[in-house]
């Protein structure tokens, strides 16, 4: 009966999830091909009644819509929901990050799926895991300075080594090329020969040795391996969504990121627009706040318009509004002004907060139309 | 008639030329007065620039005041000065440009200049900000060793806040500047983002300066018969004080020096007269030491000229009070006091149809009378005793009369902060004694409100258009579903549902009187036929106001139970409602109540707006009949709880606290595994938080066992009327865990580490990281009020901080998105540029309002509506 339906609906002007909804509510009840027709047909009407009207002011509606519930919102961080052990940032701070398009969030993390071979596997999860998550000195040694000799001692923990899938050979030829310093091997430890003795080159050796990552991509400070359904999925704290979809055994169109930026850097804007989209709704939805996704989507869609990832904001979408008037009324009036007086900028008087400061009728909604009356001359009647 | 438009503003810079084109008069000596209280002449109130006081005449134009809008002066300035506001692009040019007297032109050969401004051109043609071209540009010509025109060498000149700029160490004076900028090309200036029509660079460094009308600095006079003069007006004397000294050391032939000395305080003069916050020097002072408002910053800010009077202005026409309820007026109905009612106005526009009608507002002596007539020559005549019957006469068709408000007339009402539409709404007015607006509770939602002491504005629209607008589109039933999730955001709060809640529950039975009791205040006019033996019950007399609906649906007061068993639940918890009539199920806030409301939603989707308002009117009258049939109060007895309760609930505590002290001591011998990616410390802090945790709910769940479902407090919680379990548990049981920043609280004394001088240094008992054991009806012991205090500043905090951060997000979303306009082939466009952001509005143009909570047609009520009709 499905294909019955579909093919009623197939001259109907509905997008495609709600014929599939219809169709799924009619399987559901069974109904004949008449039923099918009237139901259709109301849906129809309905539809058309429903459209939004022509003249209305969606922009404002939609910032209304998202600003309105903002009031109501926490400013704390909680726990993911689901994975207690990662902090991530909610509420309001998170959407003002969202909006802000802020390069580095304050809570970045990913959500990596893995290909069904590694997937099933907790011990294949986990080497992935130990092969993303950042290993710095620290973790698996002990560093030491020398002070009598100059010279930085390092001493690896084996457990701690072959915890995280490494050996010494690999650890030692790690230090040597980052440090560009031979290193000697003395009865199990790594000795580190200053050459210049002063005392300040040794503390900064000290220092670059224990930011040193030996393995693992340094952004992704931490992964917890979690069984989800039928599968392992890995979070991480921390982000690098490049380098993590290029490793063996993720599944990279699985693969999520939090930090929209990247998103938009290697995937697109497309993929930007909606990554601002589900970021936006999760934010809301967690907060229990009902907000409609179309006005998510329209000021994704504006941050996204022209290829662009700009924000709301200054130095994004209201900072490069056309309008002399309104940008001087946003904010940073005086440089505006006095820019717009230097480049001969010429106002055109289009928008809203242009047309409210001298003081003409908005071109929006009921001042969007014009009424022109014919009138009757035939005499009286 | 099409009203004018103004096509459009253009931004330049002012010539010296236009200064003095402009200019009435050349303002030349820093008096303002005489000593008869008369302007001076060639002074900085000099007749010329326009008129203040009321009854002179403008010299210029002969309009009185509030006729002429001013005339502008000039000074000549004795020696050139930098404009602050162009400071820095003059830093650049000179930096950009050949230092060669001879040269002047931009350091870059003629075709590499052409790349960019053609790369410039092509940038404005698409409306895309150009600002980094620019930027490469001056970039690219700062580091030229010589010029590829003339090939002089090239220095430096550094630039130093605000005003001055060196080159080899060697100061160069705002004459030497505008010499170098005369010399700049036109054809240059385009590459560096200037517009050689609209500015020359030398006129950045001020010659003569204009001097604003003196409607724009007008002088008060104090009730000493002072004059106060204008910040502006004190700024400018000083500035000519000092432009005379120059000029009179100049010609005394005085030493370079002293001259130096004074060009440096002209300057700084008309640096801060243009703006008084810029860095790097001392701003002006009044002789009270408060800053003195100059230019930028009348311009600049929330109360500043865009901001404050631009964009948001003051209105006449409207009213301020306090609010209060009134469950007896309609949603769309305001109750006005009558003070306010008798100074508010609507205009009649007198015709030949409507005179006589004007006449008899004219002539009345009490409420809705004419408060003044406007004549025809736009002169406005107060309707006095004296001269009523007069002006009765005289009335003719073209005069406006502005008559009282009355009865029936739209206002508009709006309650701060005004965060969506639905914060100002069009009311039907509604005169009523005593000194508040009444509104009907149902209505608080949209506009936040309550009545702890909330004032809200009314305003009357003044024209027929507006009126119109208000009545069809502003109207509260227009506002019942929120564009923002498309369901109900106007329903029943508070006593609403607990009255419906109690009328609905059960089989209760009321006889005929009791019923035309409860029914008195509604629009029904049958009585249907009693079904339980000549007795009605609560649900039948709730299907009164119920127009035809068939619906079902789980009430708020539903368990979950793991099987629905439908419409025999056992709790009464299952609506049915079958044509109009509520078959099974109590109603409460899912059915009626705002935000959640689906009778609500169902009504409005099948019966439109008016159906929906009349429903909701009922209801609410229903309600609070029903509630005072029954009575319904609240007191503290009303969380008492049995002793055994008492007893048990301590024992829940008294064991959850002993295994906390377990977990600290496997702590303390390094037992506690961590869990996962969590420290040790983090562990058991995330254990304790459970264990104290579970426990408050355990407490909860024995109170809320022996308090009963018949208990006041708790049928407003679960009804969802007020209040929740979890309040109840507060007052009845215990508080539990205060917090900070989710953690229990640490804080205190931190260098012996503990939180309270009571405890001993590294305690992590409960009792010292703020658990409270007792309940609110208990009371807290000190130690136990001091941790709930801590707690409860952060929840004051949070709040403080969230309505600034969010105010602010929400006017750069409004400043972001206020352009965009669905057209007529459904696109969304931004208005200004034109760009597309949609190819339909939302992928499938449905408008969120109409929507069927976020669904664009609910698929379901249709086949219902179609299978049942057959």
């Amino acid at each position: 009966m499905r294909e019955k339906y579909m093919e009623i609906m197939h001259d109907y002007p509905f997008p495609e999830y709600l014929k599939k909804s219809i169709a799924d509510e009619l399987e559901r009840i069974q109904a004949d091909e008449e039923t099918a027709r009237k139901v259709i047909e109301r849906c129809h009407e309905a539809y058309l009644r429903n459209l939004v009207e022509p003249g209305e002011a969606a922009g404002i509606v939609a910032a209304q819509s998202i600003g309105e519930p903002g009031t109501q919102m926490t400013m704390r961080t909680f726990h993911y929901a689901g994975v207690a052990e990662i902090n991530v940032t909610l509420g309001l701070p998170r959407l003002i990050e969202i909006l802000d398009v802020r390069k580095n969030p304050s809570t970045p993390m990913m959500t990596i799926k893995l290909l069904p071979e590694y997937a099933k596997d907790r011990e294949k999860a986990r080497e992935i895991a130990n092969r993303l998550e950042a290993t710095y000195i620290t973790d698996i040694a002990e560093i030491v300075t020398d002070l009598r000799y100059m010279r930085v001692i390092v001493r690896p923990d084996e457990k701690a080594l072959e915890r995280k899938s490494l050996d010494r050979e690999k650890l030692k030829k790690k230090i040597e090329k980052s440090l560009k310093i031979e290193v000697e091997e003395q009865n199990g430890e790594f000795v580190i020969q200053i050459e210049e003795p002063s005392y300040k080159k040794l503390m900064d050796t000290f220092d670059r040795l224990r930011r040193l990552v030996v393995s693992g991509i340094k952004e992704i400070r931490r992964v917890i391996i979690r069984r989800e359904g039928d599968e392992y999925v890995l979070y991480t704290e921390g982000s690098n969504f490049k380098r993590v979809m290029k490793e063996k055994g993720v599944d990279f169109t699985r693969t999520v990121t939090n930090n929209i930026y990247e998103i938009y850097e290697v995937l697109g804007i497309e993929a930007a627009r909606n990554a601002v989209i589900n970021e936006a709704i999760s934010t809301l939805e967690e907060q229990g706040l009902e907000v409609d996704r179309r006005h998510i989507m329209l000021v994704a869609d504006v941050m996204t318009a022209d290829g662009e990832l700009k924000q709301i904001g200054r130095h994004g979408i209201a900072g490069e509004k056309q309008s002399i008037l309104a940008r001087a009324a946003f904010e940073m009036t005086v440089n505006n002004l006095l820019d717009a007086a230097v480049k001969g900028e010429f106002d055109r008087l289009n928008g809203i907060t242009e047309n409210i400061i001298v003081g003409q009728p908005i071109k929006l909604g009921t001042g969007d139309v014009e009424l022109r009356v014919k009138l009757f001359t035939g005499g009286d009647k | 008639m099409i009203p004018k438009r103004i096509a459009g503003i253009r931004f330049e810079v002012l010539s010296p030329r236009e200064i003095r084109k402009m200019s009435v008069v050349k303002i030349i000596t820093p008096e303002t007065y005489d000593d008869d209280g008369f302007p001076i002449e060639f002074g900085l109130m000099d007749p010329r620039l326009g008129v203040i006081d009321p009854g002179l005449k403008c010299r210029t134009c002969g309009g009185k005041a509030g006729e002429c809008p001013g005339h502008f002066g000039h000074i000549e300035l004795a020696a050139p000065v930098i404009h602050v506001g162009y400071a820095k692009l003059i830093a650049r040019l000179l930096n950009a440009t050949c230092s060669n007297s001879e040269c002047g032109r931009i350091l870059m050969k003629n075709e590499k200049r052409d790349k960019f401004i053609q790369r410039i051109e092509e940038r404005k043609k698409l409306g895309q900000d150009y600002e980094d071209i620019v930027k490469e540009v001056f970039r690219v010509t700062k580091g030229v060793k010589k010029c590829p025109h003339c090939g002089a060498d090239q220095m430096e000149v550094k630039f130093e806040k605000p005003t001055f700029y060196y080159e080899n160490e060697h100061r160069l004076t705002p004459k030497d500047v505008r010499e170098r900028l005369e010399k700049i090309a036109d054809e240059d200036l385009p590459a560096f983002g200037m517009d050689p029509h609209a500015v020359r660079p030398e006129w950045m460094v001020l010659t003569v300066l204009p001097v604003p009308p003196v409607t724009v600095r007008p002088s008060i006079i104090l009730e000493t018969g002072q004059r106060s003069e204008d910040d502006l007006t004190h700024k400018l004397v000083d500035i000519i004080r000092i432009n005379q000294r120059f000029m009179e050391n100049k010609e005394a032939g005085a030493p370079q020096l002293i001259l130096e000395d004074l060009w440096e305080l002209l300057q700084y003069h008309v640096t801060t007269y243009l703006d008084n916050e810029v860095s790097g020097i001392p701003p002006a002072r009044h002789r009270s030491g408060r800053p003195l408002k100059t230019l930028a910053q009348r311009l600049k800010g929330k109360e500043g000229r865009f901001r404050g009077s631009l964009s948001g202005k003051r209105v006449n026409f409207s009213a301020r009070t306090v609010i209060s309820p009134d469950p007896n007026l309609s949603i769309n109905e305001v109750g006005v006091p009558q003070e306010i009612a008798e100074e508010l106005t609507v205009p009649i526009f007198v015709t030949e149809k409507n005179i006589e009608e004007a006449r008899e507002f004219i002539l009345r002596d009490d409420h809705p009378r004419a408060n003044y007539v406007i004549r025809e020559d736009g002169r406005r005549i107060r309707v006095i005793e004296t001269n009523r019957e007069e002006l009765a006469e005289k009335l003719e068709p073209g005069w406006i009369v502005e008559r009282q408000l009355m009865d029936g007339d739209i206002v508009l009402f709006n309650r701060q902060p005004s965060l969506h539409r639905m914060s100002i709404m069009a009311h039907y007015v509604r005169v009523l004694p005593y000194k508040t607006f009444r509104l009907n509770p149902a209505v608080c939602p949209p506009y936040n409100a309550d009545f702890d002491g909330d004032e809200m504005n009314l305003h009357v629209p003044q024209s027929l258009e507006a009126q119109a607008e208000a009545k069809i589109l502003m109207a509260v039933q227009e506002h019942i579903l929120s564009p923002r999730f498309g369901g109900p955001i106007i329903g029943g709060i508070h006593d609403h549902i607990s009255g419906l809640y109690l009328l609905t529950r059960g089989e209760k039975l009321f006889s005929k009187a009791e019923v035309m009791e409860i029914i008195r205040p509604l629009d029904v006019v049958k009585l249907p036929e009693p079904k339980h033996d000549g007795k009605w019950s609560g649900k039948q007399i709730f299907s009164m106001i119920l127009p035809d609906i068939t619906i079902e649906f789980k009430a708020e007061i539903c368990q979950g139970c793991k099987e629905c068993k439908g419409v025999d639940c056992e709790n009464d918890a299952y609506v049915f409602i079958k044509n109009g009539e509520l078959v099974t199920g109590t109603i409460d806030e899912k059915a009626v109540g705002a935000f959640k409301g689906i009778i609500i939603d169902e009504i409005i989707r099948k019966y439109g707006n008016e159906e929906t308002r009349k429903f909701i009117d009922n209801m609410t009258k229903l309600a609070i009949k029903a509630i005072m049939y029954t009575g319904f109060t609240v007191g503290i007895d009303d969380v008492d709880i049995p002793k055994e309760a008492r007893e048990q609930i301590e024992q829940v505590i008294l064991e959850a606290e002993e295994r906390a002290w377990k977990l600290i001591e496997a702590y303390k011998q390094g037992n506690l595994e961590p869990m996962p990616g969590r420290s040790i410390e983090e562990t058991l802090e995330m254990k304790i938080m459970q264990e104290l945790g579970r426990a408050r709910d355990m407490a909860g769940k024995i109170a809320g066992k022996y308090l009963g479902m018949d208990n006041a407090a708790v049928i407003m919680a679960v009804s969802g009327a007020r209040g929740s379990m979890l309040n109840l548990t507060q007052m009845a049981a215990c508080i539990g865990q205060q917090s900070v920043r989710g953690e229990r609280i640490r804080r205190g004394y931190t260098y012996t580490n503990r939180t309270l001088s009571h405890f001993k240094p590294g305690d992590l008992g409960p009792e010292a990281r703020g658990f409270v054991k007792s309940s609110y009806k208990d009371g807290l012991n000190p130690i136990e009020f001091f941790f709930h205090a801590v707690g409860g500043r952060e929840g004051l905090v949070d709040t403080a901080v969230r309505t600034s951060q969010s105010g602010y997000l929400q006017r750069r979303l409004i400043n972001a998105l206020q352009d965009l306009k669905v057209d007529y082939d459904g696109t969304v466009k931004e208005q200004t540029s034109g760009l597309l952001i949609q190819f339909r509005y939302g992928q499938d143009g449905v408008d969120p309002m109409k929507s069927y909570r976020g669904k664009p047609v609910d698929v379901v009520r249709i086949i219902k509506e179609v299978v049942g009709s057959d």
